[in-house]
């Protein structure tokens, strides 16, 4: 009959309205600000530099290596080297950055400077919410704005933190393993040196021990300083 | 002769001398809307509430808009030619427009003259309309509807040969 | 006590009057009576805005404004505010003076039809005897200053909008005119008062309101198409679509201009709605005889904002219709069944009193209706293709 669909119609709406006072299926809106509705795990917008530790100037990762520069497609990150070195999370004496700007009114959030990073220096932050007034330095980020902890990381991408740490903490302990197994060998070699050369004739003794020497010589100089402080 | 029948007076002549004065057609049209609403005015005026109101409803509601559109739909919407809105042969048409005047001016003071002056103004209610619409005046009535549909049929053949030539 | 109460305003007004000579006293009268208007319908038209959104949103599962006042009531202030103060932008090429007429003539317009509808018991501003004429003409009188906003705006857009709009308009004039007809034909009068008073009887308890008869029905609903499409109202918003023509006719006009647009299509479906209740619902007539002591206006503003939340709830549920869509459907269907409808008016009272009106006049109309509404819907079966080229 004619005017069934839209009798039809209609019920559906009037049904639609009075249930959007009773159930909550029926209003789905989300009142914003006040509420929020929770962002996914994997989301991201802008990125920030992971430092380990409580002091952000000492414990960043960053070491300045200028490849997330050089790979940005908009090309908003700027970054200088320092002229001193830090040592890093295993202890190695690494160059840090003095100056590390990032535009985020350029970034486009395409991820792949965290994708080029081999230090998992930079990851990617969630928060949306950075409108300001300052129209040209207002959205310029320092060095010191982009660090955000380790402890942060893991609060908004845990995850992926986890499996980072897991990563870093398996390359800790190699190069720890690495360094434990040189300086055993050192202390090993060195045993049997001092037994040879009480021996005062063995010439071919002294040139095996003269290049253990050397690596028994650099292992004990960052031992004291390794691990980060 | 009040100051409201010469007040309207004066919105009529107005408009038309309006509607044909002007430069823009459209504006034309708009103006000859204004002279259909002084007319309806001067019926109300008139106690004539009936003829007033359906003057309203068809002229301004119906037929302004359709000068209107067939204004719009042939191409004269544009800008006049150079020469203004007076025509070469203008003192041809005043001599047919006095013409015309000089016999409607004749018809209405013959008439004027025949009917008795009455002082009171005659109440016609919409019933008296309808009654002398459908028992002394329904011939009238009944050849008006048939030229309008015979205007309604050829305006819809026509429209329907152009629809078929397209073809 | 309750007599009071119903005829409050006239009792204020006659109050306030009394303090001036008496040869200042009836214009006196009629200047309150305009000021009544211009202050109650306009207040109306803040809440009916309110209540579009606001029941839009539920109806489309989401909130409406809720933000500027308790639930968002306070929002027609905020949209005042912000349509006084925004820029008036009248584009370089448009017709200045016809530009600032046309809406200045539909606020106008619209305005003019308030004044013949009885609001309560003995609350109408002129009492006319064609009144329902006056009406109408106010109507067709819309039309000129939509065709002057389209034209003048030197806009493509805007003048296809506004040719659209006339022609719906004009489509819709008849069938809107024909069911109105049958009122008057079953009152025997075009005074909108005594329409009113013909349908305050009361049998059984139950009114004599012209939508409970069979005929008055039928009329209604052709009566509520027809209002929807003259209002250019969803589902036949064309000539507006936002989708479609940007805002169509009024797409140049900003700021005050166009909210006195806004103001003139609505208080037109305020208008149009406070017509359709004078003649079918019975204007300021309780539904039952027992509430009779409930005073006569808040009835008649009652049933006019049912009738406007049912044009929001259609407008809510229904898709756009196209513009052949609409005027086949008012050439081809609705116009024929009002005809019927008169028709059947007529059979009406020539049977007499009884049951078998009822019956015959019921049937007649449905019959039609469910067969024209079979005829019109059958499937167009498509030949094979034919091309028309451009000559």
């Amino acid at each position: 009959m004619l005017g069934e669909g839209i009798l039809k119609g209609l019920t559906e709406t009037a049904r639609n309205f009075a249930g959007s006072f009773v159930s909550a299926e029926r209003l789905t809106t989300v009142q914003y600000p006040e509420q929020r509705i929770p962002t996914a795990e994997n989301a991201r917008v802008f990125p920030f530099l992971v430092y380990d530790g409580t002091d952000w100037e000492a414990g960043m990762r960053c070491v300045a290596c200028q490849i997330c520069e050089k790979e940005c497609p908009p090309k908003c990150i700027y970054i200088e080297k320092s002229k001193d070195k830090k040592p890093d999370f295993v202890g190695k004496m690494q160059i840090y950055p003095a100056k590390f700007d990032i535009d985020v009114s350029v970034c486009m959030s395409c991820q792949i400077c965290v994708e080029v990073c081999p230090f998992e220096a930079i990851k990617m932050d969630t928060e949306f919410e950075l409108s300001t007034t300052d129209r040209f330095g207002g959205l310029l980020y320092d060095r010191k704005q982009l660090s955000r902890s380790n402890e942060y990381y893991h609060k908004i991408h845990p995850t992926e933190a986890a499996e980072v740490d897991a990563r870093l903490a398996e390359e800790k302990a190699k190069a720890e393993a690495k360094v434990k197994a040189a300086a055993e060998a050192a202390a090993a070699k060195a045993a049997a040196g001092l037994s040879v050369s009480a021996k005062s004739t063995a010439v071919s003794a002294a040139s095996p021990a003269a290049p253990v020497a050397n690596p028994a010589e650099a292992a004990p100089a960052p031992k004291p300083d390794g691990g980060g402080e | 002769m009040s100051f409201v029948f010469w007040f309207l007076a004066a919105i009529a002549v107005a408009g038309a001398l309006a509607a044909v004065l002007l430069k823009n057609l459209v504006h034309c049209a708009l103006a000859l809307t204004v002279v259909f609403t002084g007319l309806a005015l001067l019926f109300l005026q008139l106690d004539a509430q009936f003829a007033g109101f359906a003057q309203i409803l068809v002229y301004v509601g119906a037929v302004a808009i359709l000068v209107v559109f067939a204004i719009l739909l042939t191409r004269s919407s544009e800008t006049p030619k150079d020469g203004g809105v007076f025509s070469r042969t203008w003192m041809a048409g005043l001599v047919i427009a006095a013409a015309v005047f000089a016999v409607l001016g004749w018809a209405v003071l013959q008439s004027e003259a025949g009917l008795p002056h009455e002082t009171a103004v005659p109440n016609v209610t919409v019933q008296q309309i309808g009654n002398a619409l459908m028992g002394r005046y329904v011939l009238p009535l009944e050849i008006v509807a048939l030229l309008l549909t015979a205007a309604m049929v050829g305006a819809v053949i026509v429209a329907m040969h152009e629809m078929g030539d397209a073809k | 006590m309750f007599e009071k109460a119903d005829q409050v305003f006239l009792l204020l007004r006659d109050w306030l009057v009394g303090f001036l000579p008496p040869g200042w006293r009836s214009a006196a009268g009629v200047v309150l009576g305009v000021i009544g208007i211009i202050a109650v319908f306009p207040g109306l038209f803040a809440i009916t805005t309110v209540l579009e959104r606001k029941g839009l949103g539920r109806m489309q599962n989401r909130l409406g404004p809720n933000r500027v006042g308790p639930f968002g009531i306070l929002q027609p202030i905020a949209d005042a505010i912000k349509s006084l103060t925004k820029e008036d932008i009248v584009p370089l090429n448009a017709d200045a003076v016809v530009h600032f007429l046309a809406p200045v003539f539909l606020v106008v317009v619209v305005f003019m039809g308030f004044a013949v509808l009885p609001v309560g018991r003995n609350m109408v501003l002129v009492n006319m005897d064609s009144g329902l004429l006056f009406y109408f003409a106010m109507g067709a009188s819309t039309e000129v200053s939509i065709f002057m906003a389209g034209w003048s705006s030197r806009n493509k857009y805007s003048l296809l909008g506004a040719m659209r709009a006339v022609a719906q308009m004009i489509s819709y004039e008849v069938p809107l005119l024909l069911s109105s007809v049958v009122i008057v034909m079953m009152t025997g009068s075009l005074s909108l008062v005594k329409i009113v008073e013909a349908q305050n009887q009361y049998s059984w308890g139950l009114p004599h309101w012209y939508i409970f008869t069979p005929w008055g029905c039928a009329a209604f609903v052709m009566y509520a198409v027809a209002a929807t499409a003259e209002t250019n109202r969803s589902p036949f918003d064309l000539p507006e679509g936002e989708s479609e023509l940007v805002a169509g006719y009024f797409t140049e006009y900003s700021g005050f201009k166009f909210a006195l647009f806004f103001l003139g299509e609505y208080l037109a479906m305020l208008s149009i709605s406070g017509l359709g209740t004078t003649l079918f619902l019975g204007g300021w007539s309780a539904p039952l005889a027992v509430l009779n002591w409930v005073p006569s206006w808040i009835w008649f503003f009652s049933k006019v904002m049912l009738s406007i939340s049912v044009l929001i709830w259609v407008r809510g549920t229904l898709p756009r219709l196209r513009q052949d869509q609409l005027m086949n459907f008012a050439w081809k269907f609705v116009l024929p069944m009002t005809l019927l409808n008169l028709m059947v008016a007529a059979l009406w009272r020539f049977m007499g009193d009884g049951w078998a009106r009822w019956v015959i006049c019921s049937a007649i109309l449905l019959l039609v209706y469910v067969g024209a509404g079979r005829v019109g819907m059958r499937r167009e079966h498509f030949g094979p293709r034919t091309y028309r080229y451009a000559e």
